[in-house]
């Protein structure tokens, strides 16, 4: 009975909650217009997506921790 | 009874995070996202070092549909060339193939979830895989978070080569399959979370969560285990390697990217690796981009370490010391420096107003492998009294060369 009135008043809360972001949604504290040095191309993760896969490619062979950086790959090229 | 704790323990939370993130996903699902850029890159490369040389080349050409969607196609080929210390060991000759790769992925975006799918194809003589993935990524909090998850599942065929043709310099110049050992399957399933948060306006990071479990043949028809036998004359004798079947790893990737004042950026990369076979890896990167006119300079420096599986040995006592044993010495416990340098030059294609912006880029990277307890069986020679498991510690430098153009439209 407690764990059911427990569940009921964090579910309450919750539907607060998300009235609360329906009418106020959180406020970015990096505006869109502050992103200027962010959207530069020396900021991106994966500059040159060929290079990268290719360099991921010839560590991942070579060693044997693997993933944790998001890429695809296939092959062995390993012997 | 702590079971049924357990199992209540994760309800009570899940009705009201479910709620909450309906509700993240609810206050921003007005706004738009992007799609990637459309582009195209040709690359060349150049590897060589610890007795191979790898030359290859790889496309990709990226295009967008509509509004709404991106496709890529991307296609390489890496010619192979040599024989590495495995080979030579075993006794084997140098020889040459090819490996060929062909993937294709679609990034569907709607609103600001994007959905990525993909399909990978790859195969040389000795191994066929096939790859294909999803995704799902979702900004929120005015673009200041994107998180994601990517499921990815890899099957090989694995075939060992017979050489059945050799010329008059004992070279190989004719393989086919060996029936002995037929075809091997191996299945690998990638399951990944990810989340990219905008820190400040000069700060970005991303963190990446990955498990990947394998199934299957786990081990390599070519590299043998070395024991010690001491009726033969060189002291040991080979056996093939024999892995466990199955194999789960975790890596937990992390990556800082700040712009410094003098319109430059600097990356910190860290990535923790560990799995069943006990192997613990951690890897470190710093990097440095500086532009400069029509110019951008790179340089990285990238450390590597891991430890050894339980069943990797360099020399082993006898043919069947334990069930598993392995002399795979990318499973041994070997540090690795790597230096890298590019240079990147933006120029104008005349006659082309449909390209926005083209880039010639090349860059080089030196590795540097320091194994612990891998030694370098080919100087074995008991007539200068150098026996197994007393030969020097195997050291191995490698170079890689790229070259590859870039074209935006």
């Amino acid at each position: 009975m407690r764990t059911a009135r427990r569940l009921l008043g964090l579910a309450a809360a919750s539907c607060l909650l998300c009235q609360l972001c329906g009418c106020s949604p959180i406020e970015p504290w990096v505006k869109p217009y502050e992103r200027e040095r962010l959207a530069d191309p020396i900021m991106a993760f994966d500059r040159n997506p060929v290079s990268s896969a290719y360099m991921d490619h010839v560590f991942e062979v070579r060693a044997a921790a693997r993933g944790g950086n998001g890429a695809a790959g296939g092959g062995c090229g390993c012997n | 009874m702590q079971l049924n704790g357990r199992h209540r323990q994760p309800r009570r939370w899940l009705a009201p995070a479910a709620l909450a993130l309906v509700c993240g996903l609810y206050g921003t699902a007005s706004r738009t996202d992007v799609l990637p850029e459309d582009r195209a890159d040709a690359l060349v490369t150049h590897y060589t070092g610890g007795g191979q040389d790898i030359n290859g080349i790889s496309f990709l050409v990226r295009k967008k549909i509509g509004d709404h969607v991106s496709v890529s196609y991307n296609h390489l080929v890496d010619i192979v060339s040599g024989a590495s210390i495995d080979v030579r060991t075993s006794g084997a000759s140098p020889y040459r193939e090819t490996r060929n790769q062909d993937g294709l992925n679609a990034a569907i975006l709607y609103g600001k979830t994007t959905y990525t799918v993909g399909f990978s194809h790859s195969k040389e003589p000795d191994y066929q895989s096939n790859t294909e993935s999803f995704g799902i990524s979702q900004s929120m909090f005015g673009d200041l978070t994107t998180v994601s998850m990517t499921y990815r599942r890899t099957w090989n065929d694995v075939y060992k080569m017979l050489c059945i043709m050799r010329d008059e310099a004992g070279a190989c110049v004719e393989k086919e399959h060996d029936p002995a050992f037929g075809v091997k399957d191996m299945d690998e399933r990638s399951y990944g979370v990810g989340l990219t948060q905008i820190l400040t306006r000069n700060s970005i990071l991303s963190a990446n969560f990955e498990v990947i479990t394998d199934q299957g043949w786990l081990s390599n028809p070519y590299r043998s285990i070395m024991y010690a036998d001491p009726t033969s004359g060189s002291g040991f004798g080979l056996a093939a390697e024999v892995d466990p079947s199955t194999r789960t790893s975790n890596a937990l990737g992390l990556d800082y990217k700040y712009y410094l004042p003098w319109k430059a950026a600097l990356d910190l990369q860290y990535r923790f690796f560990s799995d069943t076979w006990h192997i613990r890896s951690h890897t470190a990167q710093i990097g440095y981009t500086q532009p400069w006119r029509n110019w951008t300079f790179d340089g990285s420096f990238r450390f590597y370490k891991q430890t050894q599986a339980d069943f990797y040995s360099d020399l082993f006592t006898s043919a069947n010391q334990q069930n598993f044993m392995s002399r795979n010495r990318e499973l041994s416990a070997f540090n690795s420096y790597t230096v890298g340098a590019g240079a990147t030059y933006e120029f104008h294609v005349p006659h082309a107003p449909w390209i926005n912006k083209s880039t010639a880029n090349f860059r080089v990277d030196h590795f540097m492998f320091d194994y612990k307890d891998f030694r370098d069986a080919l100087l074995i020679d008991p007539t200068a009294h150098v026996f197994a498991g007393a030969e020097p510690l195997y050291t191995v430098q490698l170079n890689v060369m790229q070259l590859f153009l870039s074209v935006w439209y």
